[in-house]
């Protein structure tokens, strides 16, 4: 019997891997996506976890996804709606609210009663991020250059950077690179004098990150957090009808449509090399799959350590992907509750309610919950970023009942006295619940049902290393052609034949569909096939 | 001296629903429709469009006009007043339809409610009791009274809409089909409810009387409370019909009746409504015009279309090539949609232009600098928006 060979078997069944199917689908190749859970999403998923209620277990809002992608996969058609959702409130340590509402004279006014000074400034705070931000959201669906290379591939896309950077504007320029290397709290205090101001707009640097507040680099990820936009407003922050698994399943129905093949069930403990080519997977069950490409969904250590055969990678690329910058920071809690949860010193406004909760308290309570994590240890007082989707999506709880999604910050990936243990885990929770609590007394007696998940749990279940929750550290060593690895920024990996289209790559974490579009078109201009892959639309042209 | 009295007759009616409206409109943002004091956005227009797409969302229909034609004649006066052949319309069933003058221009569009086999009530965005008065000429059991300002009418869409007209206790109400009428007792008056609406979603219309607006209002609120309820106006409104499809007077097509300018009206098959035009039944306003306009075809075509790139094609002319220098349409209406993700337009084509390349001659403002650029267009043969719940029966709860 001949086996069968595919095209192109891709590893994991991430938001990401489906984009790469996607495309490669419609380009007319014959894919299938192997996935180990007997769920398909990875870290952007839905799932009932209790009944009644589904919760989106890992990822929760949507700003990155790029909208080219949206339209021309018509993910509408195949059920995704995304939704902004309204301002977010942020709680201060000494109990004050301070509320981003949508609209702009209101959140002027509500700043303005904290500090008519940074009622001012943050206009020009959002001009500088918008103009930040938009020279980074080019690069987003555009492949890294090599700045090494001399193809003429390579320097078209260096100088379209290099037009792109000087279009900001001598001063800019500069600022630019401080800005990559600076921390959240020390870009703030440029702009803000108000504690809880500068708490709220530093939240978005430590998110996701092993880095505090405090620490070089947070602002970069700050940034990184504010650079999407839904239907062209520029880091405002959406929901998707459904759950963040509507944006998973509706890319797998387009990859479906195109003809590509989903397999649940089907992880892969090994990657077959031949001849210095990759040719194939080896499943868990032992059954193998042959291609003509294998691409990795997967971050750059676990597949280059935990699916592949050291021998078959060129001197040192073990080595890269063991020292690739992992470290896991976050929990989540999803909990399920009997009724909207009422919180202090907030005006009865149902507005209110469909945005997200800061629990931010202050830059100060923000780098103890840090100091915590570094000791591998929770904090007792973490920083807790929420939405309760279910306030306007009538399909992720019954009527009348709720869902909220808890984002933790800091949550270490190991405990300093040792592994995670479901104890250890339901203490975790039970912390955030605590915390949650004070702002919101009562909070507990509507608790329905909990799930908590640790960095443990979330390499456990989505295999993510060590719980980072962007296949690898946001940081400038590690972003644009550094990422993975200086010289392999082109989803093409050491291998023949081998990809990877995971958050490992550029553009990096989030859910962006960016990492998996730009891999299928590397791919397809290998494999000489006409390009399916569109390029960014943008408000800002 | 009390300045409200003085001005009193310049201000604008308050609609049955006003005393809640005015409490959600937190923006104090108020336009007017046929005299009434009407909502522009009560919160904020993009969160609003988002409830009718997502969950429910009510719009106030009290100022639509809304007309009773009574008597033995009625049905033969209505249907040679529309295009449409009303005389199979079975009772407690609505329909759409619009009317022309002899030259087979459109006056308006509305809808038609078969409340008995003597009874009909029509329904159109702007007054047309003249133009009522004027068909019933020649009929001699025939009476027309506006209702307009003596039904309170509301309009409920989204999603959600059929498990909260449930929940409120209006049983059955699932059973209704797309443009079924329903009854319900209602403090010892009738609450009718047609599923009909201008959104292209799920969704009612309710109408009572207006000493029961009130009462209906929060009852349909308390139902609503765990369904994300919430009032949209104008903006959202025309956000949603544009997704839809649905056409505007004004925008789509100016009232005959109102034009000045030699065929700046439009014929129904110029607004692609030629589905309306029935020529099996005996005679009809505007039918000979209308009959030689399908002949010849219609000069423009009211056509969907999806543009590349992201800004809204506003006022803008179209043409046949990128230079834009051979003029075949213009934009009626045009929005970036939220729901879709597509840039979308509807627009009068010149319809042997149809079939060849349509680009967008789109302006738009950067920082107080005006831009302006050529977006290639593709023809939509489908709605932009029209999901499966809205034709299912029984709709789902979400
Ligand atoms: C808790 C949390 C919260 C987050 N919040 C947000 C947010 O709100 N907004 C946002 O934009 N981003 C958020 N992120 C980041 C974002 O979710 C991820 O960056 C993104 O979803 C990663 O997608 P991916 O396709 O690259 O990889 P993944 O989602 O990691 O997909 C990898 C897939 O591979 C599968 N897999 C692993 N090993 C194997 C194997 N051996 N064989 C077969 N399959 C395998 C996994 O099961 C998984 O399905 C969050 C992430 C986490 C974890």
């Amino acid at each position: 019997m001949v086996m069968k060979k595919y095209d192109a078997i891709i590893i994991g069944a991430g938001h990401n891997g489906l984009t790469n199917a996607a495309y490669l689908a419609k380009a007319g190749l014959d894919v299938v996506v192997v996935e180990k859970n007997d769920y398909i999403g990875g870290a952007s998923t839905s799932r009932e976890m209790h009944e009644g209620w589904v919760y989106s277990s890992a990822s929760y809002v949507c700003s990155m996804l790029r909208q080219a992608i949206h339209r021309d996969l018509n993910l509408t058609k195949h059920g995704l709606i995304l939704v902004p959702y309204l301002g977010t409130v942020n709680f201060g340590d000494d109990g004050s609210t301070l509320v981003d509402y949508p609209n702009e004279e209101a959140a002027y006014l509500e700043l303005k009663r904290h500090s008519p000074h940074d009622a001012d400034a943050m206009h020009r705070f959002q001009a500088d991020l918008a103009r930040y931000a938009q020279f980074i959201r080019k690069t987003l669906l555009r492949t890294p250059p090599d700045p090494t290379s001399l193809r003429p591939r390579d320097i078209r896309e260096l100088m379209f950077l290099g037009k792109q950077f000087w279009a900001l504007g001598e001063k800019e320029m500069y600022e630019y690179v401080r800005f990559f290397t600076m921390s959240a709290a020390d870009f703030l205090e440029d702009y803000f004098e108000n504690g809880l101001v500068k708490a709220a707009m530093s939240s978005a640097g430590i998110i996701g990150t092993a880095l505090g507040v405090f620490s070089p680099g947070s602002a970069y990820i700050l940034l990184h957090h504010v650079m999407g936009d839904v239907d062209g407003n520029i880091g405002a922050w959406g929901l998707a009808r459904g759950g963040m698994g509507a944006i998973s399943n509706a890319i797998a129905g387009a990859m479906q449509e195109h003809g590509g093949e989903l397999r649940t069930n089907a992880g892969v403990s090994q990657v077959l090399v031949k001849n210095g080519k990759a040719s194939g997977v080896v499943l868990e069950s032992g059954e193998e799959l042959y291609s003509g490409i294998v691409v990795s969904n997967l971050d750059a250590k676990r597949t280059f350590t935990k699916i592949m055969d050291r021998k078959d990678l060129p001197p040192g690329i073990f080595e890269k992907a063991e020292q690739f910058k992992i470290r896991g920071s976050s929990g989540k809690v999803n909990i399920a509750l009997s009724a909207l949860p009422k919180f202090k010193g907030l005006p009865d406004n149902r507005y209110i309610d469909r945005g997200g909760q800061g629990f931010t308290g202050s830059l100060e309570t923000m780098e103890r919950a840090y100091d915590c994590w570094k000791r591998g240890r929770w904090s007792d007082d973490p920083f807790v970023e929420s939405v309760i989707p279910s306030a306007w999506d009538p399909t992720v709880a019954p009527p009348g009942k709720h869902w909220m999604s808890n984002f933790i910050q800091y949550c270490p990936p190991t405990l300093a006295d040792g592994p995670w243990t479901p104890g250890e885990r339901d203490r975790f929770g039970q912390a955030v619940v605590d915390k949650i609590e004070r702002y919101s007394p009562g909070f507990k007696d509507l608790i329905v049902h909990m799930e908590v998940r640790t960095p443990h749990e979330l390499e456990q279940e989505i295999g993510l290393t060590e719980g980072n929750i962007f296949q690898g550290e946001l940081t400038i060593d590690q972003l644009l052609f550094n990422r993975p690895f200086p010289g392999y920024a082109q989803y093409r990996m050491p291998v023949k034949n081998l990809y990877m289209c995971g958050s490992s790559t550029h553009p990096g974490g989030g859910v962006s569909a960016a990492c998996g579009a730009n891999a299928a078109r590397e791919i397809l201009m290998d494999l000489k096939r006409p390009n399916t892959v569109p390029e960014d639309d943008f408000y800002d042209e | 001296m009390n300045t409200a009295e003085k001005y009193a007759d310049e201000r604008l009616m308050r609609s049955h629903f006003h005393p809640r409206e005015a409490a959600w409109n937190v923006r104090d943002a108020w336009a007017s429709w046929n005299g009434y004091k009407f909502a522009e956005c009560y919160y904020d227009a993009e969160y609003e469009y988002f409830c009718v797409r997502n969950s429910c969302a009510t719009y106030d229909i009290c100022p639509m006009q809304k007309y009773y034609v009574q008597g033995r004649d009625a049905e033969a006066m209505l249907n040679r007043m529309v295009t449409r052949d009303i005389s199979k319309l079975p009772l407690d069933r609505v329909t759409y339809v619009v009317w022309c003058t002899d030259q087979g221009r459109m006056v308006d569009d509305g809808t038609i409610f078969k409340l008995a086999d003597d009874r009909f009530m029509l329904t159109c965005g702007s007054p047309c009791g003249a133009w009522l008065k004027m068909s019933a000429f020649g009929f001699s059991d025939v009476t027309v009274t506006d209702m307009s300002d003596h039904i309170a009418a509301l309009s409920l869409q989204g999603p959600t809409s059929c498990a909260v007209l449930k929940k409120m206790g209006l049983h059955g109400i699932d059973s209704a089909k797309p443009f079924d009428i329903r009854h319900f007792p209602f403090h010892g008056d009738t609450l009718m409810v047609s599923r009909t609406g201008f959104t292209g979603d799920l969704g009612y219309e309710l109408w009572v009387n207006p000493e029961l607006a009130l009462q209906m209002w929060d009852e349909l609120y308390a139902a609503g409370a765990d369904y994300n309820i919430q009032p949209f106006g104008e903006e959202a409104t025309n956000m949603a019909r544009l997704e839809a499809g649905f056409i505007m007077p004004g925008m789509e097509f100016n009232e005959a009746l109102k034009t000045i300018h030699f065929e700046h009206d439009q014929t129904p098959f110029e607004l692609n409504l030629g589905w309306l035009v029935d020529f099996n039944k005996p005679h009809f306003n505007g039918r000979n015009a209308l009959l030689k306009e399908k002949e010849r075809g219609p000069k423009y075509t009211l056509t969907r279309l999806d543009i590349e790139g992201n800004k809204p094609a506003e006022h803008s002319y179209l043409y046949s090539n990128k230079r834009c220098t051979r003029e075949i349409g213009y934009v009626t209406s045009a929005m970036w949609s939220p729901a879709v993700k597509a840039n979308i337009a509807l627009a009068m084509v010149k319809t042997d232009c149809l079939e060849g390349e349509i680009w967008a001659e789109i302006y738009y403002e950067k920082e107080l600098r005006q831009y302006n650029k050529a977006a290639r267009c593709s023809v939509m043969k489908k709605p932009f928006w029209a999901p499966a719940r809205a034709r299912a029966t029984p709709p789902p709860d979400y």
